[in-house]
């Protein structure tokens, strides 16, 4: 979460920060004054506030908003958006490189303009911006107050000098990067997933300390972009928790890059040596040393729970989890609500996005939602995608579950082999006899908009069998999931139903 | 030399195993018994290759390659060596806790390369050490020292410290940093590590850890092949070289309605469909030409060939249908697939024979070929000198397919009996 109320301070002053910055806290805002009473109190306008705020106010109810830093949260300020719009870039450059492998030319010279790419990514950040901002939600019927807030009694809050007083409240505080306590890493400094966006030159060589998501992300676009990348992974493989054979596809695809993968490996100390910056690298029984110009770590998120007197309201928190809440996200404050990266262990948009929609329906309208009956995908946005939704198999297992992985491989899918992205493969687990879907994973170009159809089916009650009745447009790489339903539909042909389909065919 | 396409299928195995064999002759120091990793000048031994070599010789004896006297003199030596070397948690031991280091000196005997502790290559020592037990059955002074010395490598080993507290076994240690770190999720060729380590007469696995071994397998449909899924063909060989799985079900087979040999047969056949498809377009590749699995590999580089940016690996663990693949081929993977798919595997074979002459010129089989680097030599890159692993695989799988020999031994051992009942195995020989 911002915690400024501006860009970071390296952030550059240019035309498209400064529209940024009109839509998401104009320097020039007046807060309202409070009104007596708020049927709904939201703090943090990131992803889970915005939802809540928008929705609450449409159904007519009276809404206040808080926010200490910038509308949008780091979805947009300093995560997924402008992560997205670098990582386009980098796409394109490795395309240029590669464009032999596609019958065009190879341009010659291909040179990365860095401030240009982060020019682009400020100006998609800006317009993004200009769904939600202060004016507009204002217009909207929702009271925007910018400020710190703190909960001054189980049913009132201060920002600014105002005291706001609630039926209900929603803390949508969201969550902060976290770094590893490697000594020397703060006296030299290091740029998190957040302030990697404020970068005006590339880094000529970077490392990343750890391999999740944001990791593997972050190191396979500076590569493309044209950094020397080492990335460190103190897990025997990338995507701990995912699947292993997509780990693998990633590692690979990673080195093809030119990414220099260290897995098993700790960063153990870091220090200066003249320009550089040398960093101690372990694995088993072996250490190496690498010099590089930047690292980029902060793989880990820290909800933000400090600084906002819950206690006083009686609502229970943990500095590593979270709020604790209930399945309807309801806080120890019965009034009290907490939605998005505060509470739950999933920190993603679209999770924050349910979780808010839910807090609305539970705490304006005696909803009984449940979180845990959501299904929710994810992905991670390198090349190849890699998107899952539902139950493991490790996870389904583990609940005595039998199932059986219907796989195909995008090599076998017309439209990845024309468009040259035949890497990755649909995995779709059902329960071992019957055509439920459990869980799929899927790593290609496009992963993360082809889980969408399998997270409707999931959502849906819809199995395999139907899923094979489905017209699915050719060539589209989406077919893959008609192929895994056509592969099911297959295995229903015992022999005892090909004997009495032949005897049928020769009566 | 008689042209291959003139030969039976039987005397066509029975050179490329006489040629697989020779590996353990030629690599052999009668002072420890150790045998070289490669045939490559400095190689350190392999423990791993040992137990191989030593489930080799009952091979050599029964088909008059050498004597029985001379196979129990390679043994005994061997046994010695490992019976009486240093167990110690120091680094330039042999051994500790009666595991024994990855790679040892061919003359010492004790570590090199820094190599970890491993259970996996201790395994198939193991597995070795008790074919020899078994075959080396007569009252004589040698072959009653050869089953003592089995009996207290085999007590030594204390299964259950491999755990380190965890439900499955580590994949190894070192004195430097301890247990090591790696993933080891997922079938693979340790079937056999749990097999003995559960019918460990003095250090037993715990009986749970099987099945939380086996809660890691992925039951797969790939190509209208539904099977219990690894990647590199190696994993549906290993543990089957001396463990006859066909007819026994564990609790998880029996769920599928299927069996390990059936498993490691669709393997090879999505092995086989996978090299038909060809999806990246390797030379070679195709339905009488496959086998990718772990093993060495032309060296990382990254090259435009055939219209595309390529990157080929070293040793390196090859998969199919996920990858990594670079074109590389591992022919003794598909001869040892004999006894699951002996039609895919003999015509492969005469495939390698026709098409790459200069590779099977010596009736051996190198580690991997890749025709796809066509700069390398008139049948592309190929791996230098030869792997004991390889050769090893080759000599049981192909005498597995002749006569069963190695199948029948293991089945008098009574631990592998009890470890596959302790397992949950049942059915089949095992009634």
């Amino acid at each position: 979460m911002q915690h400024d109320e501006t860009l970071s301070t390296s952030a550059p002053d240019n035309r498209f920060n400064r529209a940024l910055m009109e839509n998401v806290h104009p320097p020039a805002w007046r807060n309202p004054d409070p009104a007596d009473m708020y049927n709904l109190v939201i703090i943090g306008a990131g992803p889970a506030g915005l939802v809540a705020a928008r929705s609450a106010a449409a159904l007519g109810a009276k809404v206040a908003l808080i926010e200490r830093g910038l509308i949008g949260g780091d979805c947009l300020n300093s995560g997924c958006v402008p992560s997205k719009a670098i990582i386009r870039t980098s796409r394109l450059y490795a395309e240029m490189r590669t464009a032999d492998d596609f019958g065009a030319q190879t341009p010659e010279g291909i040179r990365v303009d860095f401030p240009c790419v982060m020019e682009r990514m400020r100006r998609v950040r800006s317009r993004i911006s200009r769904a939600d901002t202060a004016q507009r939600l204002s217009e909207n019927g929702v009271a925007v107050f910018f400020g710190e807030a703190r909960f001054v009694g189980p049913r009132a809050i201060m920002v600014e000098g105002d005291t706001l007083r609630f039926k209900k409240a929603l803390i949508a505080t969201g969550s902060r990067p976290t770094t590893p306590r490697i000594p020397g890493l703060a006296e030299t400094g290091y740029l998190t997933n957040e302030s990697v966006f404020d970068l005006t030159a590339l880094p000529r060589r970077l490392l990343v300390i750890g391999g999740g998501p944001l990791g593997c992300e972050l190191a396979q676009s500076f590569r493309r972009l044209g950094s020397q990348v080492i990335i460190a992974q103190d897990e025997p493989m990338f995507l701990p928790g995912e699947e292993r054979d997509a780990a693998q596809i990633l590692s690979d695809a990673l080195a093809r890059d030119g990414v220099e993968i260290h897995l098993n490996t700790t960063a153990v100390a870091v220090r200066r040596e003249g320009a550089n910056t040398v960093v101690d690298l372990v694995s088993e029984d072996n250490m190496i040393s690498v010099s590089v110009d930047e690292i980029v770590t902060g793989i880990g998120r820290a909800p933000n729970v400090e600084n906002i007197d819950m206690e006083v309201a009686g609502v229970q928190y943990d500095t590593d989890s979270g709020i604790l809440v209930n399945d309807y996200l309801q806080t120890t404050n019965r009034r009290i609500y907490a939605a998005g990266d505060v509470c739950l262990t999933h920190k993603f948009t679209h999770t924050a996005d349910a979780s808010a929609r839910i807090v609305v329906q539970n705490a304006l309208f005696l909803g009984r939602q449940r979180f845990s009956a959501l299904t929710i995908p994810w992905c991670t946005y390198t090349h190849p995608e890699i998107a899952h939704v539902g139950l493991y198999i490790r996870e389904a297992r583990e609940k005595g579950i039998p199932v059986k992985t219907f796989t195909v491989l995008m090599h076998d899918v017309d439209r990845a082999i024309t468009d040259g992205e035949d890497e990755g493969f649909v995995k779709i687990h059902v329960r071992d006899g019957t055509d439920r879907i459990l869980g799929a994973t899927i790593v290609a170009k496009h992963a993360g908009e082809m889980i969408n159809g399998l997270s409707l089916a999931i959502t849906s009650g819809i199995g395999l069998r139907a899923l094979a009745q489905v017209i699915h447009a050719y060539p589209t790489q989406a077919e893959a999931i008609k192929m895994a339903a056509d592969a099911y539909c297959r295995t229903r042909l015992t022999p005892a139903r090909k004997s009495l389909a032949r005897l049928w065919l020769a009566r | 030399m008689v042209e291959p396409t003139a030969q039976s299928d039987e005397e066509l195995l029975d050179r490329f195993q006489q040629a697989a064999f020779g590996y353990f002759l030629e690599q052999f120091n009668p002072d420890n018994g150790l045998i070289a990793d490669t045939s490559r000048a400095g190689s350190p031994a392999s423990i791993a290759v040992v137990g191989f070599a030593l489930s080799c010789y009952p091979v050599g004896v029964e088909r008059g390659w050498i004597s029985r006297a001379d196979a129990a003199r390679r043994t005994l030596v061997a046994l010695r060596f490992f019976s009486n070397s240093r167990q110690s948690e120091q680094a330039d031991g042999t051994g500790y806790k009666g595991f024994y280091y990855h790679f040892l000196d061919m003359k010492t005997g004790k570590r090199v390369w820094q190599s970890e502790l491993s259970l996996i290559d201790t395994t198939l020592l193991l597995a070795g050490v008790l074919a020899a037990s078994e075959y080396f059955s007569e009252d004589t002074p040698s072959e009653n020292e050869i089953r003592q010395c089995a009996d207290a490598i085999y007590r030594r080993i204390d299964w259950q410290w491999a755990c380190d507290g965890e439900a499955t076994v580590r994949q190894g240690w070192k004195p430097e940093s301890g247990f090591l770190h790696y993933g080891w999720e997922g079938y693979s060729e340790a079937a056999i590590l749990y097999v003995l380590g559960l019918a460990s007469p003095s250090h037993p696995l715990p009986d749970d850890s099987f099945a939380a071994w086996t809660a890691t397998y992925q039951w797969e449909n790939i190509y209208d092949y539904e099977f219990l899924y690894a990647g590199p063909l190696f994993i549906h060989h290993f543990s089957h070289a001396w463990i006859d799985f066909a007819g026994i079900r564990d609790r998880f087979m029996r769920e599928k309605d299927s069996d390990y040999f059936e498993n490691s047969q669709r393997a090879i056949y999505v092995q086989r469909d996978y090299a038909r498809r060809n999806p990246y377009g390797f030379e070679g590749y195709g339905n009488e030409c496959w086998g990718i699995t772990a093993g060495d590999g032309p060296g990382f580089r990254t090259l435009r060939t055939d219209g595309r940016h390529r990157c080929f690996l070293g040793y390196a663990a090859r998969g199919v249908p996920y990858g990594p693949d670079d074109g590389t081929i591992a022919p003794c993977a598909s001869l040892a697939s004999l006894p699951f798919a002996p039609e895919l595997a003999l015509s492969a074979l005469r495939q390698f024979c026709a098409r790459y002459p200069e590779m099977t010129r010596d009736s051996r089989l190198p580690s991997g070929f890749n025709p796809t680097l066509s700069g390398e030599g008139p049948n592309g890159w190929v791996s230098e000198g030869y792997f004991g692993l390889d050769q090893g695989i080759l000599v049981l799988m192909i005498e597995n397919y002749r006569s069963g020999l190695i199948w029948k031994l293991m089945r008098r051992c009574p631990y592998i009996g009890d470890g596959l009942r302790r397992a949950g195995f049942t059915g089949g020989w095992l009634r």
